[in-house]
């Protein structure tokens, strides 16, 4: 029955995507105000986001970045940089590039062990060597996704729920300077739609707006957090609108630049 | 059959996978009945999220979840729900709160809709109880 059920909807997505768009209702704005928001589904991965670039795909290996320093003792830093990290993760899947996938996955061991997160992490970057090492590409996604996940669970059962949100914007930090950059170098407006996500900025600043008055305070996520409102407006564009290039340039520029800060800026603890 | 063996692993890893704010015994029951739905997209490429959101439906109350989707991806967002939930139904709004044409899926207490947005930013996945008595439902979505 349940094969039965998967058939038919199999048979749909050949005609899913031909419809869409046609208007056939409303919501209210102060409904949609309701909705709820979760970091757990309406943040995307920067799986997501690499995934929408079509057609065309980028040099995957030309947008590594050389080794971060594994030595962050500000619990921020590690928590913005844990998410970048996981974001190089999906870049490796991403160039299908086995070595690189290990490489990183055993640097996002570390990191996460500096903040003291479940052991359990052990085997996730275990399975990322071994479905590497069988090319389980698709598989991987899913794995990175977890065990970004997980790491986010644990830090909530340590009572470091407040850190959970800056795993998150750094995956996003980097998530689209890498796709800004691979534009840059190969513009087409299909591909340059996918920088529109001012809502998605607004949810990350709400929550950094919930954590602690300490940690919103600390200079590094104090910085990240104020520049968040220009790189807003830099991805406001109004729907149905393509970035131009110019446009592209100026929000690599703005992500850039807070990558650059959240990966040296040295800070005392 | 490779094909096979990572779908069957990526429905495991999920299922096994740490649930999100510590669902109860209804919302996994739930959860695992939406990535029964969603598994059968994966066969066509769709990558599966983690990420999933768990609750509970009513009558006349639908359940609106906001996610933040990219142009260029297609997305299948599926919804299981607990017995009590004869038929539930999924549609998608824009950011404007219109609602956009969506190919559906409905079997009774699971449900999904397949859209491909032409705009980047956020939309409203909104969840119905169509038949039955309040329950709980989860939501899981896949894209390619």
């Amino acid at each position: 029955m349940i094969r039965l059920a998967r058939l038919s909807a199999i048979g749909l997505i050949g005609t899913v995507f031909a419809v869409v768009g046609a208007e056939t209702g409303h919501l209210p704005a102060d409904q949609l105000a309701k909705a709820i928001k979760s970091e757990s589904i309406s943040i995307p991965t920067p799986g997501e986001l690499f995934a929408a670039l079509k057609p065309g795909k980028p040099n995957w290996a030309g947008q590594y970045r050389g080794p971060m320093p594994m030595t962050y003792r500000n619990r921020a830093q590690i928590a913005l940089n844990l998410g970048g990290l996981i974001a190089d993760g999906f870049i490796a899947v991403e160039a299908k590039d086995s070595q690189q996938v290990k490489n990183i996955g055993s640097d996002i061991i570390k990191l996460a062990k500096a903040l003291g997160v479940s052991e359990n992490l052990l085997s996730r970057g275990n399975s990322i060597n071994e479905f590497a090492e069988n090319d389980e590409w698709d598989t991987l996604q899913e794995e990175l996704e977890a065990t970004q996940n997980e790491v986010k669970s644990s830090m909530q059962s340590h009572s470091d729920q407040d850190l959970v949100i800056l795993v998150s914007l750094g995956g996003w930090i980097r998530g689209t300077q890498v796709v800004s950059g691979a534009i840059m170098q190969n513009y087409d407006e299909r591909s340059a739609k996918v920088l529109r996500q001012p809502a998605l900025i607004s949810f990350i600043q709400s929550k950094i707006g919930e954590i602690s008055p300490e940690l919103r305070g600390e200079p590094l996520v104090k910085d990240v957090s104020e520049q968040l409102t220009g790189i807003k407006k830099l991805v406001s564009f109004p729907a149905g609108k393509a970035p131009s290039v110019d446009d592209v340039r100026k929000v690599n520029q703005a992500v850039g630049k807070v990558m650059e800060e959240i990966q040296n800026k040295a800070i005392a603890k | 059959m490779r094909r096979r063996l990572s779908t069957f692993l990526s429905i495991f890893v999920l299922a096994a996978s740490v649930p999100a704010r510590g669902d109860t015994d209804t919302e996994v029951n739930a959860r695992k009945a939406a990535l029964d739905v969603a598994g059968a997209f994966t066969n066509d490429g769709f990558k599966m999220r983690d990420g999933h959101w768990c609750g509970t439906i009513k009558p006349h109350e639908p359940a609106l979840i906001a996610v933040n989707l990219y142009a260029g991806n297609q997305y299948w967002f599926s919804v299981g729900a607990t017995e009590q939930a004869k038929k539930i139904a999924v549609s998608v709004y824009d950011e404007s709160g219109k609602q956009v044409t969506t190919e559906p899926y409905d079997a009774g207490e699971k449900a999904a809709a397949g859209f491909s947005p032409t705009n980047s930013g956020q939309y409203f996945v909104a969840v119905d109880l169509v038949e039955g008595q309040e329950g709980s439902f989860c939501l899981v979505y896949s894209y390619k």
